[in-house]
C-alpha cells in the first residue's frame, strides 16, 4: 500500500485551516498563513506572522533582489518555496549585539565578502550575528525568519489573521 | 541520580502478570495486562482511575523525555504532572473541574530526581519487548499482555541539544545516517549549496530542514534546529495523536511545515473545551498560556514548535503580568 503523498504548500497551493470556537475569540489563537500573508506583501516586506515577547518569525515574499540586512544577533531563514540565494559579508563595523531585530545595511555595506548559500524549499540558513546578507529570488518563493522584534518588523495582524 | 534511584519504591514482580508495583509518595501505580491503575487518598477514601496502558506508557515516555516539559503534562483528564523547574507536582483530579470541585482530587510535590528515577523505573519495567512508546502505532508492536522482556534502547532516548543549530562545529549531529521514514519516502533530500570564501567555511551554515525531519524515528517529540538568544524553533513529525494534554505555562506557536494536524484546545484548570483548530501547511497558531492542548495527525507531518524559554515566564503569566494571549489587534 502507498502512502498519501506529504504536502508542503506554496504561493500557487495551499488551503488554509480554521478555528473552531466553543467559548472564547478566534483572535486568541493568532491563526494566519504564510503563503496569504506572502501572496499579500511587498518583496522582502519582514511580515510578523508569530510573536512571544521579544522574538518573533517573520515572514517574506522572495521575489527580485533584496535591500542588504544586517543584525546583531543570529537569525534564521528557512526557504519555504521557491529558491533563493543569500549572499554574506562580514560588516567591518556591525550592529550592536543588544540591538534587536534586523537592520537596513546599505547600498554597498563593507567588510568582507563571505560566500553565498544556495536554499531551495525546506533547507535552513543560518543568517550569522555580525554579517549583512542580501536575498535574491532565484525562483518566486517565501522565505521564514527566526529573529527578534525590530527595526523593519511589520505588525499587521487584522489584515492577516483569522478574526 | 543514583540517590534518587535508591529511593524508588517497587515491590517484586507479580506472580499474575510479571509487572511490579511502584508507589510514589501516597499514590500507587499498577499495571496488568491491559491496564495501568493509579491509586490515590481524597475524603477518606482510596480513589482510582485507570487508563489503557499503551496511553500511559506513551504519555509517561514523553514526560520522561521531555525532563517533565514547560508546564503542564496531562496523561488524559484526571492525571498529570506539573513542572516546577526543580521540583514536579503529581495530581490526579486537580485539573479535572468535576473531580477538583467533588474534592477527590490529590496533588503531591516532588524533587525531580525522585520523580523522574520513579517514572524511569516505571518505563523499564512496563514496556515489554517490541513496544516503542516512541513510534506511531503502525510502526511498533503490542504495549498489551503480561510482561515480556524489555526495550530499553527505545525508553533511553533523550531529546536532541543543540546549542546552534544541527550541522555546525561541535553542535548537534544531522541525520543523515538514519533511515527516511516511511511516510516521508517522498520529501526531497537535497541539501543547500554553500560557496565559502576562504576562512568563512565554518561560518556560513545550512541545512535541509525537510530531509533531516523526515529521518526522525520519533513522534511528537521536538529537537532543537536554531536558538536564537531563548527563541528556539523545536520542529518535530507528528502521527495519530500527540500522548499528553500539554497545558501551557507560556505561549507556544506552531507553525505546520507539512500535512495537517488538528488540536483540540480546552481550558488549562479545568478541561472544558474551548475550541478545535485546523492546521494545514503554512499556518500559524499561538496555543495562548492559559489552555491545554492535544493533536491529531492522521498523514505523518511536520510540525514547527516554536518555544520562549526566557527563565521567569510561568512565574510572570502566574502573576497576571503577561496576558494570556500573545498578541491584541
Amino acid at each position: 500500500m502507498s502512502h498519501a503523498p506529504t504536502f508542503f504548500g506554496s504561493l500557487s497551493d495551499y488551503q488554509k485551516g480554521s478555528v473552531e470556537i466553543v467559548t472564547g475569540d478566534a483572535r486568541h489563537y493568532v491563526f494566519s498563513n504564510i503563503f496569504e500573508v506572502a501572496t499579500r506583501s511587498a518583496p522582502y516586506e519582514r511580515v510578523v506572522v508569530a510573536k512571544n515577547l521579544d522574538y518573533v518569525q517573520e515572514v517574506m515574499r522572495a521575489e527580485g533582489i533584496s535591500p542588504w540586512f544586517a543584525c546583531g544577533h543570529d537569525e534564521f531563514a528557512v526557504c519555504m518555496d521557491g529558491e533563493i540565494t543569500i549572499e554574506f559579508i562580514k560588516l567591518d563595523r556591525p550592529p550592536a549585539e543588544d540591538h534587536p531585530g534586523a537592520v537596513l545595511a546599505g547600498d554597498a555595506p563593507q567588510g568582507r565578502r563571505m560566500g553565498r548559500i544556495r536554499l531551495k524549499r525546506g533547507h535552513q540558513a543560518l543568517l550569522p550575528a555580525g554579517s549583512a546578507y542580501r536575498f535574491e529570488a532565484i525562483k518566486l518563493g517565501v522565505i521564514m525568519q527566526q529573529t527578534m522584534l525590530g527595526d523593519l518588523s511589520v505588525q499587521k495582524w487584522r489584515e492577516i489573521c483569522l478574526h | 541520580m543514583s540517590a534518587a534511584l535508591a529511593q524508588v519504591v517497587a515491590t517484586e514482580p507479580s506472580n499474575l502478570n510479571g509487572y511490579r508495583r511502584f508507589t510514589l509518595g501516597q499514590f500507587e501505580l499498577s499495571r496488568d495486562e491491559y491496564f495501568v491503575t493509579i491509586r490515590w487518598p481524597a475524603k477518606g477514601q482510596t480513589r482510582s482511575h485507570q487508563m489503557p496502558a499503551d496511553a500511559f506508557l506513551r504519555a509517561m515516555m514523553r514526560d520522561v523525555a521531555w525532563g517533565f516539559f514547560y508546564g503542564w503534562v496531562n496523561f488524559d483528564h484526571v492525571i498529570g504532572t506539573r513542572n516546577h523547574y526543580g521540583q514536579v507536582d503529581f495530581y490526579a483530579g486537580t485539573f479535572n473541574g468535576v473531580m477538583s470541585e467533588a474534592g477527590v482530587d490529590y496533588t503531591e510535590r516532588f524533587d525531580t530526581p525522585i520523580i523522574m528515577a520513579t517514572f524511569k523505573a516505571i518505563l523499564r519495567d512496563w514496556v515489554n519487548e517490541g513496544f516503542d512508546p516512541f513510534a506511531a502505532p503502525v510502526e511498533t508492536g503490542s504495549a498489551f499482555g503480561v510482561k515480556q522482556g524489555e526495550n530499553i534502547e527505545a525508553i533511553e532516548r533523550t531529546r536532541i541539544a543543540t546549542k546552534r543549530m544541527p550541522g555546525l562545529p561541535g553542535d548537534s549531529p544531522l541525520r543523515d545516517d538514519m533511515p527516511v521514514n516511511r511516510a516521508f519516502a517522498d520529501v526531497p533530500q537535497d541539501e543547500p549549496e554553500i560557496e565559502a570564501e576562504p576562512g568563512f567555511r565554518d561560518q556560513l551554515h545550512a541545512f535541509n530542514l525537510f530531509k533531516y525531519l523526515s529521518r526522525s524515528d520519533v513522534t511528537w517529540n521536538p529537537s532543537v534546529t536554531a536558538v536564537c538568544k531563548a527563541s528556539l524553533a523545536c520542529p518535530t513529525t507528528e502521527e495519530y495523536i500527540l500522548p499528553v494534554f500539554h497545558g501551557n505555562d507560556r505561549v507556544e506557536w506552531f507553525i505546520q511545515l507539512s500535512d495537517e494536524i488538528v488540536w483540540d484546545v480546552a481550558d488549562k484548570n479545568t478541561g472544558a473545551p474551548r475550541a478545535r483548530v485546523t492546521m494545514r501547511a503554512g499556518d500559524v497558531a499561538a496555543m495562548p498560556a492559559d489552555i491545554r492542548h492535544q493533536g491529531y495527525s492522521t498523514k505523518r507531518s511536520m510540525l514547527y514548535v516554536w518555544e520562549n524559554v526566557t527563565p521567569d515566564l510561568p512565574q510572570r503569566y502566574e502573576r497576571g503580568e503577561l496576558p494570556p494571549y500573545p498578541v491584541e489587534f
